[in-house]
């Protein structure tokens, strides 16, 4: 490989699969993104050849002195390979804008800029020059915009930001002008499906000025009951504002499934429990799994270790089977292209030996959880 | 996954609904999903290119021949109303008159009163308006008791009215 930037860090942006953020059974991870603009250059949809390679140029020449980003690796989406991008991509790092879909022209000049610590990260030449973004595990909004605001210091100080006194930073789209900053929470919500409550949750969450959508960003399907909680205006209440609202309504939706998940297990025991070790037990046993339905039983079983109906398995462990049972992440394991049937296969197989490295007790649990 | 409707083609479109506070999905292919009125491509962008669309229709008739073309990226409105991207920083100059509405609408407001961006070589005002908006966040900072971030944010507003780097 031309960079083999896994190789140097395999867990490179996988900080957060390690779950040891507050609320980490419900709040997976959270995201907080800024976009910024240099003056002069026209932006990402109107860019040229010429704009591009300059403002990549740019922020790869201030990228060697921000303090954020020492020690970190910059990765030139040319000069990677094309499974390289589809880890980068399944790994939420990157978005297709910047790395290119199959079958479509390759966008030039967009750059991966990674922070040591895995966690913090620039895009280069997205839809707009740059997306400042931090993934950090668990429920932790003002630690992630902390790192975030200070790498956004440290770039501004050198490259000249498209600032407008009344309109703020200026983006490409007129959705995110203003602060420029998306804050968003991932949260795994199986007590507010199962209980049915989530439809209300969701409407609430609308009317307050925050929007949801599935996993995988913008129009993606709700899939294993995960849902992406973030702002929706960027323009006109400060950084702080937009985090702090958020805040407090996330905190109000963990409470919600917090309880949902207490009446589950008042009201339905026997049927919880047993839908959460069926899913343990398709997970630790099944021979092909398609990547729809590995996460629709990592739910149930995710359930299951927030319930304590399952003991001795790690949210970590769940995490990662999250990621690396995706077709990239399978095909990198394996060496080659896979074909859907052997990818199910290899999926499955992957599974078992994650689940059977750690083994919780292989009974049912005596009455774990029901006092 | 098939199309739950024809059962034959792959589904393309997944359609999450929620009425009556019941959440449904739907997974579709493409021609059952416009037979059903269901226009295809991304759906959490749609509503909002209908949206800037509608506002271009408004507001094109009113702005269209003093707004014309950004001199610098060469955007016109159309091309505005098609993608619902701006072009380059002058752009938000060019097309001001139609742009307040559109952030009004999208915002609730058009004043930025986050973060003031200090520039590489700041001026005065540039300084003074960046100390205003660092007072802001550090009152912000101790009303949530986070001691050490109104810390940093008070060294930074001292070297700043001291004229120094920062």
């Amino acid at each position: 490989m031309a960079h083999d930037f896994l190789g140097a860090m395999p867990d490179a942006g996988l900080a957060w699969l390690r779950a040891d953020g507050p609320n980490s059974d419900i709040v997976l991870s959270t995201r907080i993104r800024l976009a910024r603009n240099l003056q002069n250059f026209r932006f990402g949809t109107r860019a040229d050849g010429d704009d591009r390679r300059e403002v990549l140029r740019m922020t790869l020449e201030t990228a060697g002195v921000a303090d954020s980003l020492q020690g970190g690796r910059q990765l030139v989406v040319s000069e990677l390979q094309q499974a390289e991008r589809q880890l980068l991509l399944e790994r939420h790092l990157v978005s297709r804008e910047l790395v290119g879909s199959n079958g479509h022209a390759t966008p030039t000049h967009t750059a991966l800029l990674m922070a040591p610590g895995e966690a913090l990260s620039v895009m280069v030449n997205e839809e707009d020059h740059l997306r400042l973004q931090n993934i950090v595990g668990g429920f932790r909004l003002r630690d992630a915009w902390r790192d975030v605001e200070r790498l956004d210091d440290e770039l501004g100080q050198r490259l000249p930001y498209a600032f407008h006194t009344e309109f703020g930073y200026l983006t490409s789209c007129p959705t995110n002008v203003g602060t420029g900053l998306r804050a968003s929470v991932l949260m795994h919500l199986p007590g507010l499906v199962l209980t049915q409550e989530i439809g209300k949750v969701l409407q609430g969450i609308s009317q307050v000025g925050l929007t949801f959508r599935g996993l995988y960003g913008e129009g993606s399907e709700v899939v294993g009951n995960f849902f992406q909680i973030s702002n929706q205006t960027t323009l006109g209440k400060t950084e702080e504002d937009l985090i702090d609202h958020l805040q407090r309504i996330v905190q109000q939706v963990v409470q919600y499934e917090t309880q949902a998940r207490s009446v589950l297990l008042r009201d339905a025991p026997v049927v919880i429990e047993d839908k959460v070790w069926r899913a343990y037990g398709l997970l630790r046993h099944a021979r092909s799994t398609s990547f729809e339905e590995v996460m629709n039983l990592l739910s149930g079983v995710r359930l299951g270790v927030g319930l304590k109906l399952i003991p001795d398995l790690s949210v970590y462990t769940l995490n990662r089977i999250m990621i690396f049972t995706q077709s990239a992440h399978l095909e990198q394991v394996a060496g080659s292209a896979l074909q859907e049937g052997d990818a199910d296969v290899q999926r499955a197989a992957y599974v078992r030996t994650v689940l059977s490295s750690e083994r919780p007790g292989e009974g049912p649990p005596t009455g774990a959880g029901h006092a | 996954m098939v199309c739950e409707n024809c059962g034959k083609n792959e589904a393309a479109i997944h359609l999450t609904q929620i009425q009556n506070n019941e959440m449904s999905t739907r997974h579709l292919c493409e021609p059952c999903a416009e037979q059903m009125g269901l226009s295809s491509g991304a759906p959490a962008n749609a509503p909002l290119a209908d949206f800037i669309a509608q506002m271009g229709k408004a507001i094109a008739s009113e702005t269209v021949a003093s707004a014309g073309t950004c001199p610098s990226c060469g955007l016109n409105l159309a091309d505005f109303k098609k993608t619902g991207r701006l072009g380059c920083a002058r752009c938000y100059s060019v097309f001001d008159t139609s742009l307040r509405g559109l952030l009004r609408k999208l915002h609730g407001g058009t004043q930025h009163t986050g973060k003031v961006y200090l520039p590489p070589h700041p001026s005065e005002t540039d300084r003074t308006a960046r100390v205003v908006s660092l007072r802001r966040s550090l009152a912000r900072a101790v009303e949530n008791e986070d001691f050490e971030r109104a810390a940093a944010l008070r060294d930074q507003i001292r070297r700043l009215e001291a004229g120094q780097e920062v």
